[in-house]
């Protein structure tokens, strides 16, 4: 993706930051972690400019890279001192800005911190730091014939401290829940250095479930420096059914009849039109071109379960409409019928210069409406959008294609976006099911959310970080921005969705 | 409006705004069947137990909300006739338990191993919290990760964070198939053949020991659970609802021996299998353990917190639960305070805020 070449106003987070020469401040730190090492040329924060959202770029005032826990909690005791923003960062995968650094702050790269500490097959649990990528929990447990469920599709890079963060999900969310289902207990270095564990190594904690609050805080409550997972027996069997359709229509009434009838499938996606023509193209799965939708319908388990289950999918399917159906009957097969959707985004990102991905969830039910406003809204920006959801959970991923180096092109790339989230919350849905607010959907947070919703955030942050160093200006906006927001939104002395209830 | 169903929204914002402005301690209640379960509350007792009604269901969407006072009992009902039913298995201690109650405990049954917990169906919450205001948290998707996990957060928090008006659940399709297998086990080795079976793809619900037998809930296809249960062997017992509700509802025999119990919540393969000697119920595949031996609060904590768990003690009508971490504890009060400013929502129920 082409990059928006920003200088990047800096959202104001509510606190004002002491102001200290960054000689001082790096004199400091230096000072109290020496054996770390601390970046602050600008050839060597240029990497760090960005997350996965790259359309956004900051040059951090210095990064540092710790490997200890206690290096950790002594930058942020200096950075509490002097009231300096911290942004924690993982593997950088992160698609809505996260870790997105800010000119007068300190990014802590946790990349260090890469070891599987134990792995207890008896209790079925890893205890790992929080670099540790998410694959490489499920192989670190595979000679066990146990694994590590959430599954995002970055997860050969991702880390769990950013899973953590981002309450990630996957692929097989639908049975298998996100990350906040799927860890016990997490250590955590607070906003003034002090370590606390949330949760704990049992299937739950004494006092409020903290632990909970914290999967998905998105970095402003405390940076996660050690994790215990779950794993789960592997599964013994996988199959999965493409199913095609000739309408969105009928597609999305086939999941609602597979949903909710005597199991859960392991995974549930939904691809349209152009979605399936360009992963065609790309791998070659065998899918048909000239279908409106496809739905891949995984079920996993023991043998017996499996067939049992993929004979009840396959009947419903028919059923409701489908006119081709194709039943993996290898792994070999099953790998390469879900290559496609796993490169769908890829392949949907070579028929255009730039692609932006967005994340919303509706309800199922409003699967059908949302493609044809989705249509829509593609054709009155003149931009091409392919979808690919997670049908089963409703969390939909439109794929906005443009053309950075044409003028004006990722400002409508942005526009068309933001209607996108509008429209989910309108449907009765929320404006990311997995990519988190981070920078990226402050504005759409405005409509999710009403003034005292976001006030509690804000209270809540303050009860973990009073001064607001961690990540200060992502995730919640302001209640300032949202008013001025609000004023740009008012069309005829009306609120967008005056109807609605903002929860 | 049926007497199932009233949404009393407006009076009981009223009454918690008074009491917020006067100070008053409220004491908040459903049915008020589980008093057991914190410690007791001084305060004007505030029923929610008429804010009762479902307000939404589509069985197609996996998604129920209800207002805090539908009972649960209506809930089971209106779920079992799709299908469908809600996976954590809710103990409910008497047949008025609500929902509201039963989310502000945080309460999961003998499947919450393998299924999950309360908190892991909760997706939203609508929230009266101690200034009188109303918040709405979540919503009825299952993935949501727009702001702060509120509603989860509440969830076992027992009303200290806010009055539950209106909670939204994912619930699932019931397996169409089940099977209990039981065999004699000794104590000592429960937890090892618990922790081998768990390892192994079986569809398992449940598994628990008495102290003499184990007992195996499978719960999947039929075809799934019959092959499974032929591996696993054992032999197949006559009535498994009643047994597995007896676990749920603490009406096994086990809980009426006279004198204090303990909840240990530890790791499943957790040995020793207690602190102490005394009489054990194991249930959660071996992460939840009911312990009837004589020993020093003190040393019991020290031993779950070794363990990498926590202990609760039931007694005399109240329960106390593991100290926290000084830093954690003074975390949980600004929480408090930020949900709560006067304390004025059941205060000291979970602990001693003083």
């Amino acid at each position: 993706m082409q990059q928006k070449q920003t200088d990047l106003q800096q959202e104001p987070s509510g606190t004002e930051f002491a102001s200290c020469p960054p000689q001082e401040i790096l004199r400091r730190l230096r000072r109290a972690v020496p054996d770390c090492p601390l970046l602050s040329h600008p050839e060597e924060l240029r990497p760090y400019a960005c997350d996965g959202l790259t359309a956004f770029r900051v040059t951090p005032l210095a990064v540092a890279i710790p490997e200890s826990v206690a290096q950790v909690q002594k930058i942020l005791r200096v950075c509490h001192a002097l009231r300096l923003p911290v942004i924690p960062r993982g593997a950088g995968t992160g698609l809505s800005g996260g870790a997105l650094p800010r000119r007068d702050g300190l990014l802590l790269s946790m990349a260090r911190f890469r070891k599987i500490l134990a792995l207890d097959p008896l209790n079925r649990t890893a205890r790992v730091e929080p670099g540790v990528t998410t694959r490489a929990i499920s192989q670190a447990a595979a000679p066990h014939g146990l694994f590590y469920a959430p599954d995002p599709s970055s997860e050969v890079a991702c880390t769990i401290g950013g899973n953590i963060a981002e309450n990630a999900g996957g692929l097989h969310c639908l049975k298998y829940g996100l990350t906040v289902h799927n860890v016990l207990s997490t250590k955590i270095v607070t906003s003034d250095g002090e370590l606390l564990t949330l949760g704990a190594e049992a299937l739950d904690s004494a006092g409020f479930d903290l632990l909970a609050l914290f999967v998905g805080s998105e970095g402003l409550l405390g940076v996660a420096v050690e994790a215990t997972v779950r794993l789960l027996p592997r599964p013994p069997s996988a199959r999965l059914i493409v199913a095609a359709f000739a309408s969105v229509d009928s597609a999305a009434a086939a999941v609602g009849r597979l949903i909710g009838r005597q199991f859960i499938p392991a995974g549930l996606e939904m691809m349209d039109n152009l979605a399936i023509r360009a992963a065609e193209k790309f791998v070659h799965a065998g899918y048909p071109v000239d279908a409106a939708a496809l739905l891949l319908c995984e079920c996993d388990g023991p043998a017996e379960e499996v067939d049992e289950e993929i004979a009840l999918a396959e009947g419903l399917l028919r059923d409701a409409g489908a006119y081709f159906l194709r039943l993996s009957c290898s792994e070999e097969e099953r790998l390469l019928l879900w290559k496609g959707r796993k490169s769908a985004f890829p392949a949907a990102g070579r028929m255009a210069p730039d692609y932006y991905c967005m994340d919303g969830t509706i309800p199922r039910r409003a699967m059908p409406e949302a493609l044809r406003r989705i249509a829509r809204l593609s054709e009155e920006f003149g931009l091409p959008v392919a979808n690919v959801f997670h049908a089963g959970d409703g969390n939909l991923h439109p794929l906005i294609l443009y053309d950075a180096s044409r003028p004006e092109e990722l400002t409508n790339a942005e526009r068309l976006g933001a209607r996108i989230s509008e429209l989910c919350v309108e449907l009765g849905g929320v404006i990311t099911g997995e990519h988190g607010v981070g920078v990226e959907k402050l504005d759409p947070m405005c409509i999710q959310f009403r003034a005292p919703e976001l006030e509690q955030f804000h209270r809540i942050k303050a009860a973990f970080d009073p001064d607001g160093i961690l990540n200060p200006g992502k995730a919640i906006p302001q209640l300032r921005r949202c008013a001025e927001l609000g004023t740009m939104h008012v069309h005829g002395g009306r609120l967008p969705f005056p109807e609605l209830e903002r929860f | 409006m049926s007497p199932s169903e009233s949404d009393l929204t407006k009076a009981l914002v009223d009454e918690v705004r008074q009491a917020h402005d006067s100070g008053t301690r409220l004491h908040l209640i459903g049915a008020d069947t589980k008093p057991f379960l914190g410690l007791s509350v001084e305060g004007r007792r505030l029923s929610l137990r008429e804010h009762r009604g479902i307000v939404h269901y589509e069985p197609a969407e996996l998604v129920l909300t209800a207002r805090a006072g539908t009972p649960l009992s209506e809930i089971h009902h209106l779920l079992a006739a799709q299908g469908q039913w809600l996976p954590f298995e809710p103990p409910s201690f008497g047949s008025s338990a609500t929902l509201g109650g039963t989310i502000a405990c945080g309460l999961s049954g003998p499947a919450r191993p393998f299924f999950g917990a309360a908190r892991d169906f909760v997706l939203g919450v609508r929230l009266l919290d101690g200034r009188g205001r109303v918040l709405r948290f979540g919503g009825e998707m299952i993935k949501n990760v727009a702001g702060f996990d509120v509603a989860r957060l509440v969830t076992g928090a027992q009303g200290t964070l806010g009055a539950l008006l209106e909670i939204s659940l994912k619930v699932s399709p019931k397996p169409s198939a089940s099977e209990t297998l039981t065999w004699e086990e000794g104590q000592k080795d429960a937890v090892r053949v618990l922790s081998e079976l768990a390892v192994k793809p079986f569809s398992l619900s449940a598994a628990c020991h008495d102290g003499e037998r184990l007992f195996l809930r499978l719960s999947g296809t039929e075809a799934g659970v019959r092959a499974a249960a032929k591996r696993i062997g054992g032999d197949r017992l006559a009535d498994p609802d009643a047994f597995w509700r007896s676990l749920r509802e603490r009406t096994h025999p086990f809980f009426s021996m006279p004198g204090a119990i303990w909840r240990l919540s530890v790791p499943p393969a957790t040995l020793p299998l207690a602190p102490g000697a005394g009489a054990l119920l194991i249930d959660w595949g071996g992460a939840q353990r009911w312990w009837k031996g004589s020993a020093e609060p003190a040393v019991v904590w020290e031993w779950a917190r070794s363990m990498g768990g926590h202990a609760a003690l039931l007694d005399s009508g109240r329960c106390q639960m593991q100290p926290l971490d000084p830093a954690l504890f003074a975390l949980q009060k600004r929480l408090k305070a930020a949900f709560d400013p006067k304390g004025i929502l059941n205060p000291g129920r979970l602990y001693d805020e003083r």
